[in-house]
């Protein structure tokens, strides 16, 4: 990644990402962005706000509304010396695409023995919290993880989504870029051009000796949030942001877990079948002797993502983190 | 149609025929396609291919895909365009790869702008308007031909390329093989349209009917068309009336849904009878000519039967080396499980 000076500055996640957009594109002439309503309105979220200015409609422009064909259409871009950013309008329009994805995006590199890289990101506004409609609240991070030859990330914080971005757009390979729609407007001081750890990387957000929550995404202020109310009642709660769904950090996660000898995976999305079952399957079967209780999940129950009014029951809150906390057999120790 | 069955010219107004030279040309490359059509078939029942969807009777617009392109255009070929790839100048042992059983496409996608081919119906289309808008946007004057079965055509991914590439006003030329069959499924039971051509009405593509086994009018069409992208005048649909000589592929049973007569009908269509009794009337083929055009395609066919005939050990450890770019701790991991399960089969031996 080529960024010089270090600029400091506060911004919301929203306005990261559009930092991270015109930085790449102003450092690399390859970059292009696409997608639906992305040009003069700035897409959905304003991410991509004021690039059509300033760039011009070349590097930045509205598509028909097909994800598959804009996905598609990326996938040739990319074989033919550019890096396209595409957004999906939201989570669930993004599937449309899926078959590109799966079967073009994720097996380019290999079915052509590393001739033909895809350098190519996909943005996806994703998960709920913001009182969306249906259609719209979708975590559908197991689908893309489930799928080799992807990388999939997730920041939870302004400095990680402008990082991970610029990372994203100079990685050669593709990379599913989640952002959680609910951090959007989520503020902090921004060191640009800082080194943030690379895609593939987690990091301890908060230490702690009693516990550890491992979260991503949208669930890391979630779980930060729990370990401030539980230090108060006098338990210590260490917290890990993944970052990097794909490639995942064992190190960092088991490290972390052997730390505190108890786990609990808070996550969004509905739990079965997912990354949280994922998480407690490589941490149960690398630190098994280090656990003092089975790791437990506060996960999105099985169930479609619910309208606004009952979406608080699906999202696994500060409460429900606590209690299974409380259940991680304090007893025995 | 430029060149009726029985080898006569027909005067279509508005087109020229190609000449001499090109006709030879594409007779040759004719030749040649049939043979390794023949010689890849045989080669499935000695079990040296896995399966090959022939694109025997269909030699034609596979010859001329090719031949109708410049140096720096891009081909998008589907599973039955291995003779096309070859056109191209691709090996045809290593465009056969896929088909042989590999994990890997075999060749170079950039030595000769071929794209690896696509078995999801219709979804290499986006990829070849993705790869005309970028060099479009570059300035280059690359012109794309992206193949489909007319099967594909009622995939939505034709559907939105052929959107897109209007919008975009990109570079390419869809061309739609109508060989009456998407496997078991008559053409009539794949779409109401009135022509496969039609579908390019609704997006603002000009759609363009030849006939799919007269070379003449192939290579001038798709030409045309060609030409017509390259300077600016957008996408072009051409749909070719041919026919599916063959089951469609050696593991289909064609006998459960056509019958032999309508084959029969075909026949007399053949395109390299009817190319060669057109050239011998115009004096521009002789018997010495096509014993060496044969004696060609056959050292052609003798080079793919020699290559699938090599065995060659695959390596397991290659297949976590390019899943991304470097891999990921997990792949290691697994990469180093199988390297040790083979060394103490070695260990064994
Ligand atoms: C998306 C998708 N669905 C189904 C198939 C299975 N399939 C392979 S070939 C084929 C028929 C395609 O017919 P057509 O497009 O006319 O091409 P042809 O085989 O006649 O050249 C089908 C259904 C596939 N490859 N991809
Ligand atoms: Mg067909």
């Amino acid at each position: 990644m080529t960024v010089t000076a270090t600029d400091h500055v506060k911004l919301t996640m929203a306005q990261a990402l559009n930092r991270a957009l015109r930085d790449a594109m102003a450092a690399d002439p390859a970059v292009v962005v696409f997608g639906e309503d992305v040009g003069a309105l700035g897409g959905v979220f304003r991410i991509t706000d004021g690039l059509t200015a300033e760039f011009g409609e070349d590097r930045c422009f509205d598509t028909p509304l097909a994800e598959s064909g804009i996905v598609g259409v990326a996938v040739g871009m990319a074989m033919n010396g550019m890096r396209p950013v595409v957004e999906m309008q939201f989570d669930a329009f993004a599937y449309p695409a899926f078959e590109q994805i799966v079967s073009h995006v994720a097996k380019m590199r290999n079915r052509t023995r590393g001739r033909v890289t895809l350098p190519m990101v996909i943005r996806v506004p994703y998960a709920g919290g913001i009182g969306g409609v249906e259609h719209h609240c979708d975590s559908s991070e197991a689908y893309y993880a489930h799928t080799p030859g992807l990388h999939v990330v997730a920041p939870a914080t302004p400095a990680d989504a402008y990082g991970l971005l610029r990372e994203a757009i100079a990685s050669d390979d593709p990379v599913i870029f989640l952002e959680p729609k609910k951090l959007y407007w989520s503020k902090e001081e921004v060191e640009l051009g800082a080194e943030v750890p690379g895609i593939g990387t987690a990091v301890v957000r908060r230490a702690g000796t009693d516990a550890t929550l491992i979260a991503y995404g949208p669930s890391v202020p979630v779980a930060l949030e729990a370990a401030e109310v539980a230090a108060g009642e006098g338990r210590s709660l260490q917290v890990v942001d993944l970052r990097s769904i794909v490639p995942f950090d064992d190190e960092t996660v088991c490290a972390a877990v052997r730390s505190t000898g108890r786990a609990v995976v808070v996550a969004e999305a509905a739990g079965f079948a997912s990354v949280s079952s994922e998480i407690v399957a490589r941490v149960t079967e690398r630190c098994f002797h280090a656990l003092a209780a089975p790791i437990r999940r506060v996960t999105g129950f099985d169930i479609p993502y619910p309208p606004p009014k009952l979406e608080h029951f699906q999202l696994p809150g500060v409460d429900r983190v606590l209690d299974a906390v409380d259940d991680l057999q304090w007893e025995d120790s | 149609m430029l060149i009726d069955p029985h080898g006569n010219a027909v005067d279509a107004s508005g087109y020229a025929a190609p000449d001499g030279p090109a006709l030879l040309r594409a007779f040759a490359a004719l030749v040649t396609a049939r043979r390794l059509n023949d010689q890849a078939y045989a080669l499935v029942r000695q079990g040296r291919l896995a399966v090959y969807p022939s694109s025997h009777g269909q030699e034609a617009c596979q010859v001329a895909a090719a031949q109708v392109l410049a140096d720096g255009d891009w081909l998008f070929p589907t599973y039955r365009d291995t003779i096309a790839a070859v056109g191209r100048g691709v090996d045809p042992v290593e465009a056969l790869s896929l088909l042989k059983g590999d994990w890997h496409c075999g060749y170079d996608p950039y030595e000769h702008n071929v794209a690896p081919h696509a078995t999801p119906l219709a979804t290499q289309l986006p990829h070849a308007v993705g790869v005309a808008h970028a060099a479009r946007l570059r300035g280059e004057p690359t012109v794309v031909l992206a193949l489909c079965g007319d099967g594909g055509t009622s995939e939505g991914d034709f559907h939105e390329a052929l959107n897109f590439a209007a919008v975009l006003r990109a570079p390419v030329v869809f061309f739609v093989q109508n060989n009456e069959y998407a496997i078991s499924v008559p053409l009539a039971r794949q779409t109401a349209a009135p022509s496969l051509a039609h579908k390019g009405i609704g997006y603002g593509v000009p759609g363009e009917r030849v006939d799919g086994n007269d070379a003449a009018a192939l290579l001038t069409v798709l030409g045309a068309a060609v030409e017509r992208a390259r300077a600016g005048g957008g996408p072009q649909l051409i749909e070719a009336h041919t026919y599916r000589m063959q089951a469609h592929t050696n593991a289909d049973d064609a006998t459960r849904y056509r019958r032999d007569d309508e084959v029969a009908a075909w026949v007399e269509r053949d395109p390299i009878t009817r190319l060669e009794a057109h050239l011998r009337e115009r004096g521009l083929l002789d018997d010495a000519q096509l014993a060496d055009i044969t004696a060609q395609a056959e050292h052609v066919a003798t080079h793919l039967r020699d290559g699938l005939n090599r065995d060659v050990e695959p390596d397991p450890a290659m297949l976590f080396d390019h899943v991304y770019a470097s891999p990921t701790p997990q792949l290691t991991e697994q990469a180093a499980l199988v390297a040790d399960e083979l060394d103490r089969e070695g260990a064994l031996r």
